[in-house]
Order: structure tokens, then C-alpha cells, then sequence
């Protein structure tokens, strides 16, 4: 057995008596508290992740727009300095290789994080693309720790220790700052549904950014979360994970990523067969489903309408926050119809249930700039 | 902290056996290994299940468990308690949170489970 990688703040989550478990290679807190503690106080309060197994991937050179361009679905040509987008990163047969999100600081340099799962394959992917291009892409994984805080209080309680007014990050932008003093990148990025930053450090700077927020956030309830309520937060925002939604065997177009795959740009990779899955007709579709019997549709899970298999279950889960069961399925585009009744196989035995509109969670938008970030928010998510 | 009165299998369930009808619960250790648990299923009152095979199955948010018999029988209660609130199984897997009642064909087959003492014994063998 290979030996797992332990992220900069592992002996944190020794001392905060998580539960470990093995993520992608990596050794990673899948739960301290609890899931559904921990879940709720993300959507309620604000919640601390050790998110440090993402990768980094960093992309300089004369032609480095002209690479992400190729690269990825997305445009990243209209993209502001100092803003982000969300993309899909397709194989020529419009598979998915990774989703990923691209941090621009000009037309000339690029960071890129991918999926902690993928960073390897990712790495050796984008290298191999990058040789057409006077482009230089360096694997930076190991020189950042990344810790995310996400939740309604996230900015109140981040704006305590740093020096940047958090309030000027609009939703997918970045800065660079100082948090307790220690120099970082910070996003206003995340992957729960709520609103959040994402923090970029040194590894040897860690440890103290993890404690410090503990601590300057413990009176407003801030807490340490595993990987198992990341996921169900993630779940019921709808965002795709890689291996769940995402995989090489399926496109962003059957993902309901649609919006993420611009066909008007020039060229990139997948392409053609992209623009001709959506000539001909998309096969299959990503739809929301709600438990009508007792049970729980769990990953794969096949899914079937009148004793034929028309699809798999993608995620599904105990929904903490709607306190019922739901999934993602993706299954024959003609039947994903509002209100049509599927049997998901359990075990061998057929349950029930009901095709629902799939974005099962979205905060309160508010007022000021969170209103506007809930704007982009529904793009990100509401991809059809 | 593992009731010294039950018996206990390899699957971190136990039995408790009052004369011939032996209730079925997970132990202390199975619910902290799942975490909370959020679904429930169980056999109906009337069905039979068969010992060292599965009657049913217990989820947490991201584990799926399946529950085994440990003597053959009739099933003659469920905790329906459960199946709407199934974390009694994290509160209280010896009390509120049992799964079900069977009467035993023979009770030939709980030879083979642990008593308390065997039961801590292994669990400290199974953290190594």
C-alpha cells in the first residue's frame, strides 16, 4: 500500500481528534463533531476546512492566455485581472479530465486549482498540452497549504485578523494580503454553497492561520469540518464533484455544465465533439431526485423506469439542511421530466422516486454585494 | 462501558436473550465507526431471518452497514422508534436505539458470540 500524504496541518487534526480517513492518497479529517453538526454550522455560522490536498497549478509565459484558452471550456479571455472562473477541462472526446477553477493576473499568467484527486493526472495532462505553446507550467501543490472558511459569518470573522477589506472581494475574485501577518492569496471562492474564502499560504504558515481563526471565530461558533460535510454542503448546492457528476466518461454538457463550455471560442479541447453533442441532441442528463419510498440512492446506484435501465445515481445522501433524502441522477435526457417517478435499484429491490429541480439548496441572497455574488453564484450553479 | 449482560459478534452487534426472544442492536463502537446515522431499514413483524445472514442495513451520512442475525427465528418486534429517528442508535444503541425482536428457532448459535470482556478484548486488538 502506498503511504498516504498528509497535508501542513494534519497534527491539527490529531489535536482536534478527527476521524482520518484515506481521500484520493491523501490522509484527510472526514469528521470531528459530526457530519450533520458540522454541516449545520456551515450553513448557519462558518466552518474552518483543510482543503490543502488541492492542487496548484501555475501557468506563465508570452502565450498563456492562448494555452488556457485551448486548455479549458471556459473564456478566459474576457476575464478581468485579478478575477477567477470556474471550468470544465475537456479530453478531445468532450470527456472531462478535471474541473477546475483559473485565478487570472493577465493575459500572461495564470493559476490554476484543480482537484486533489486529479493533480497528478491534471499535471502531466496540462504539461503534455503545454508544449505547443511558449507557455511554462509548474506544479506548486506542495508549496501552499489552503484552508477555506465558509459560511454567513466567514467575512466577519476573517476581517478580525487581516488587512485586506474583505468586503472589496467581490464573488470569484482574489487579492493578495496578510492574515494574522502571515502573506497569502485569498478568494472569494468555495465549494459548500455559502459564502466563503479560500486562503493560500505557505505550508509552514499553516498551522498558525488554522488556529488563529479557531480561535478568534470560537465565540461565534466556528469549528473545524471533515470531508463528509463538505460533501453533502457541496451536494446540495449542486456542485459537481469529479468521480460523482464529473468523469471521463461523461461531458459538461450531460453535467448540466452547459454554461461553462463556451462553443463560440475559436478552439479547445473536445471542441468538435462538444458542438456536435449538442447538434445532435445531448443523450443524457443530470436531474435532482427526492426519495418518494424509504431509502437512500447512494453513488451508482442504477436507476430504472419500467424495468429499464435508463441512468445511475451520480450522488446521494441524507440532506441535513432539507432533512430528506435526495440524489443526482444521470439518466436519458428524454425522460428527465419534472415529477417522473424512477425506480432506483437498492440492493437488488426498486424504491421510488421523483424527478425534482436539482439546485435542492440556494442561500438567501442579501443585501449589498452579496446580492450580487448570489448572481454569480446561480450562474455557477444553475447550469443547465 | 459494552453491557456485560449482552453477547457480542465480530460485527459490533449484539444480542441480548431474555429466554427464547433475542433482541438485535449495534454496539457503542459500530455507531461511532458510522457516524451519524440517518437511515434504518428492517424486516417486517412475521418474517424470519437467519443467523450469520443480513436482516437489514444501517446508513450514515456516507456508510452503508448491513446488519446480520445472530440466532435463527421469527421476528416479533421492530423498533419502529428507530426507523424515524435513527439517531437512537447514536444516543443510545443499548437502550432506545435496539433494532429488533426475534423468537429463536435455537439458541445453539449465540455459542459463537463474545461476552463483553471478549468483545473489549477485540476491539483493542482491532485498533492495531
Amino acid at each position: 500500500m502506498n503511504e498516504l500524504k498528509r497535508t501542513p496541518l494534519y497534527e491539527e487534526h490529531l489535536v482536534a481528534k478527527a476521524k482520518l480517513i484515506d481521500f484520493g492518497g491523501w490522509e484527510m479529517p472526514v469528521q470531528y463533531a459530526g457530519v450533520i453538526d458540522e454541516h449545520h454550522t456551515v450553513r448557519t455560522k462558518a466552518g474552518l476546512f483543510d482543503v490543502s490536498h488541492m492542487g496548484e497549478i501555475d501557468v506563465r509565459g508570452e502565450e498563456a492566455l492562448a494555452f488556457v484558452q485551448m486548455l479549458i471550456t471556459n473564456d478566459v479571455s474576457k476575464l478581468e485581472d485579478g478575477k477567477i472562473l470556474y471550468s470544465p477541462m475537456c479530453y478531445p472526446n468532450g470527456g472531462i479530465v478535471d474541473d477546475l477553477l483559473v485565478y487570472r493576473y493577465n493575459s500572461q499568467h495564470f493559476f490554476i486549482v484543480v482537484n486533489a484527486s486529479n493533480a497528478d493526472k491534471d499535471y502531466v495532462w496540462i504539461t503534455e498540452q503545454a508544449k505547443k505553446f511558449n507557455v511554462i507550467a509548474e506544479n506548486l501543490s506542495e508549496q501552499y497549504a489552503q484552508l477555506a472558511l465558509q459560511g454567513p459569518l466567514a467575512e466577519t470573522v476573517l476581517q478580525r485578523i487581516t488587512n485586506i477589506n474583505l468586503s472589496q472581494i467581490k464573488y470569484y475574485s482574489f487579492a493578495h494580503g496578510e492574515i494574522d501577518g502571515v502573506s497569502c492569496l485569498i478568494s472569494r471562492t468555495g465549494y459548500t454553497g455559502e459564502d466563503g474564502f479560500e486562503i493560500y499560504v505557505a505550508p509552514e504558515y499553516g498551522r498558525q492561520l488554522w488556529r488563529k481563526i479557531l480561535e478568534i471565530g470560537a465565540n461565534d461558533g466556528v469549528k473545524p469540518i471533515g470531508l463528509g460535510a463538505r460533501d453533502t454542503l457541496r451536494f446540495e448546492a449542486r456542485l459537481p464533484l469529479y468521480g460523482n457528476e464529473l468523469g471521463a466518461e461523461i461531458t459538461p454538457l450531460e453535467a448540466g455544465l452547459g454554461i461553462f463550455v463556451k462553443l463560440d471560442k475559436v478552439d479547445f479541447i473536445g471542441k468538435e465533439v462538444l458542438l456536435a453533442q449538442k447538434e445532435q441532441g445531448i443523450p443524457r442528463k443530470l436531474v435532482g431526485l427526492e426519495m418518494i419510498d424509504r431509502g437512500i440512492a447512494r453513488s451508482h446506484y442504477p436507476l430504472q423506469k419500467d424495468g429499464q435501465e435508463i441512468g445511475f445515481i451520480t450522488s446521494g445522501s441524507f440532506s441535513p439542511t432539507l432533512n430528506k433524502n435526495i440524489a443526482l441522477g444521470l439518466i436519458r435526457a428524454d425522460l428527465a421530466i419534472q415529477g417522473e417517478v424512477l425506480d432506483v435499484m437498492i440492493r437488488g429491490k426498486a424504491v421510488k422516486a421523483k424527478i425534482i429541480p436539482s439546485l435542492f439548496y440556494k442561500r438567501d441572497k442579501q443585501a449589498g454585494h452579496s446580492a450580487k455574488e448570489s448572481g454569480a453564484m446561480s450562474e455557477k450553479i444553475s447550469a443547465k | 462501558m459494552n453491557p456485560v449482560e449482552l453477547k457480542y459478534n465480530k460485527e459490533h452487534e449484539y444480542a441480548k436473550v431474555e429466554g427464547n426472544i433475542v433482541t438485535f442492536g449495534i454496539t457503542d463502537h459500530a455507531q461511532e465507526s458510522l457516524g451519524d446515522v440517518v437511515f434504518v431499514e428492517l424486516p417486517d413483524v412475521g418474517t424470519t431471518v437467519t443467523a450469520g445472514k443480513s436482516y437489514g442495513t444501517v446508513e450514515s451520512v456516507k456508510a452503508v452497514s448491513d446488519i446480520t442475525a445472530s440466532v435463527s427465528g421469527k421476528v416479533v418486534e421492530v423498533n419502529t422508534q428507530v426507523m424515524d429517528s435513527p439517531d437512537l442508535l447514536n444516543s443510545e444503541p443499548y437502550g432506545e436505539g435496539w433494532l429488533i425482536k426475534v423468537e429463536a428457532d435455537d439458541l445453539s448459535s449465540l455459542d459463537g458470540l463474545m461476552t463483553a470482556a471478549e468483545y473489549e478484548a477485540f476491539l483493542a486488538q482491532e485498533e492495531h
